[in-house]
């Protein structure tokens, strides 16, 4: 066997333990608290496109079937809701996704959260964090509709199903039929605006039916928006960060409604949260937060092509 | 019918796109943090060698073409079809037409065996072995002497495959060619 060796070389180790100093000292000097949270969780994620991967604990531990977080969100928002202050947690994520070059099923990330927060000032913090640990430039900002609408033609908050149907016909040659809108959404802009994004950018203000976690507003012309925000470099996906929604019962209506989703997908139906549930009833503060991908940045810093050339031990080597 | 899913496409994989035989050659994966995932699949028409894209929604499954590569061992041509026989001893004989042999036609010798791709049991392509053995039927006489440099002239071989070949070859010479650039690499001793 010669594939005992590490995908990561020597500097590469260093690379990420200086990432990871540099991190902490970033939020250190912010007065950001650094936490932890337990990656083993009651609950999967609802979310229609994400799947948890399962621990399924033994006899021994007689905890019943446990997941693995596909992010720390929920548990930090219990966080929040105790009053905790800005909090900022490094730690790994696990998703049940396809392995690619840009994807292993476990990676690292620091996701933060900053109560008062717009999702402006975060995203002001983010550009300074990025700036700090990569070195580059002024991070520009678009507008999902500005990018979308010159690469597209349409307005992704106004369009029909139909419409963005025959855009995306005619830039793709696709094999599937009947996507869903916000899978359209998906997949013109994985094919044809994000190839074509400047090296760091931002965009923000994303479709209503892309909200995620993320609070609903009405835009100056009367749109839904979400107040989501990512963050791309050298066109890879890096940061999700939101404007965050704090309502319980709008909150419980998107869980809800992702599990009706994926029933009609045929996937399973999650049991909801009720500890996140009940943290959102006593109430958190309003404010932003981000996931931010640190195995990808490293891919950015290096100027790799393969995750794999950025962890010690991707998912063909463990 | 047999359907392949997305998440076991791999690269020669053989599928049936749009009703015709198709090998996928890449199959790549796009997935968004949170959204849909595809696969960006680049296939080549086995009827036509067309090579092409087309994207999918990842857990979507297209239908499998019944393909089969197989060693056949090439007998004779009618003028319409090239005739030829299973290496299995069931003396099973198929017939190519010229779209099939298409890339196979400069490089037949009756005898050697080829790579015979069949659909539905019909024969849709033949490839050559990479090196073929074949005598030269036509050139200029060759240059005594002139066996190490220098130029080089057009040679037709047994099949009707012109090659460009060193001067010192003669008419009657065995030659070893790649069939896969149509390049000259040495003479064989007979």
């Amino acid at each position: 066997m010669d594939d005992w060796q590490p995908g990561a070389s020597l500097s590469t180790l260093r690379l990420r333990a200086k990432l990871l100093a540099s991190t902490r000292e970033f939020f250190t000097n912010k007065g950001v608290l650094e936490v932890e949270t337990s990656t083993l969780s009651r609950f999967g994620t609802t979310d229609v496109y994400l799947n948890s991967i399962k621990a399924g604990l033994g006899s021994v531990s007689n905890c019943g079937e446990l997941y693995l977080q596909t992010s720390p969100e929920l548990q930090m928002k219990r966080l929040l809701a105790m009053g905790v202050g800005p909090i900022y947690q490094i730690c790994k994520a696990f998703r049940d996704d396809p392995v690619t070059s840009l994807h292993n099923p476990e990676f690292t990330i620091v996701e933060w959260y900053r109560p008062s927060f717009s999702m402006e000032n975060l995203m002001n913090e983010v550009e300074e964090y990025v700036q700090t640990v990569v070195g580059c430039g002024k991070i520009l900002r678009f507008s999902y509709q500005e990018v979308f609408e010159e690469k597209i033609g349409l307005n992704p908050h106004e369009c029909s199903l139909d419409e963005i149907q025959k855009a995306a016909h005619t830039h793709l040659n696709i094999g599937s039929k009947d996507l869903r809108f916000t899978e359209y959404l998906d997949l013109v802009m994985s094919e044809v605006v994000e190839p074509n994004l400047p090296e760091f950018c931002f965009l923000y203000d994303y479709p209503e039916c892309q909200a995620a976690m993320a609070t609903i507003e009405i835009d100056d012309h009367g749109n839904q928006i979400a107040k989501r925000f990512e963050l791309y470099c050298k066109g890879i996906e890096i940061a999700n960060g939101y404007f965050e929604l704090t309502d319980p019962i709008e909150q419980l209506g998107r869980l809800t409604s992702d599990n009706i989703e994926r029933s009609k997908k045929g996937l399973p139906e999650i049991p909801i949260d009720e500890r996140f549930f009940a943290a959102l009833s006593a109430g958190i503060p309003k404010g932003s937060g981000v996931a931010l991908g640190l195995d990808r940045l490293l891919m950015v810093m290096g100027d790799f092509e393969e995750i794999d050339s950025v962890l010690s031990f991707s998912i063909k080597r463990v | 019918m047999a359907t392949y899913s997305t998440n076991e496409f791999k690269s020669g994989l053989k599928v049936l796109v749009d009703n015709e035989p198709c090998s996928i050659l890449e199959n790549e994966v796009v997935k968004p943090g949170k959204g849909q995932a595809f696969n960006r699949v680049k296939f080549r028409n086995l009827l036509n060698s067309r090579v092409w894209e087309r994207t999918y929604k990842s857990g979507e499954s297209i239908e499998a073409a019944d393909v089969m590569e197989t060693d056949m061992e090439y007998l004779y041509s009618d003028g319409e079809f090239w005739h030829f026989m299973k290496t299995d001893d069931s003396y099973e004989q198929v017939a190519a037409d010229s779209n099939a042999i298409r890339e196979a036609i400069n490089w037949l010798k009756e005898q050697d065996t080829y790579q015979v791709i069949l659909w539905n049991d019909s024969p849709i392509s033949v490839t050559a072995p990479n090196f073929v053995e074949m005598e030269v039927v036509e050139t200029d006489p060759g240059l005594k002497g002139d066996t190490a440099q220098g130029g080089t002239k057009p040679a037709t071989l047994s099949s009707g495959a012109v090659v460009k070949v060193p001067l010192f070859v003669n008419i009657g010479d065995v030659l070893r060619v790649d069939t896969r650039t149509g390049e000259y690499q040495n003479r064989v001793n007979k």
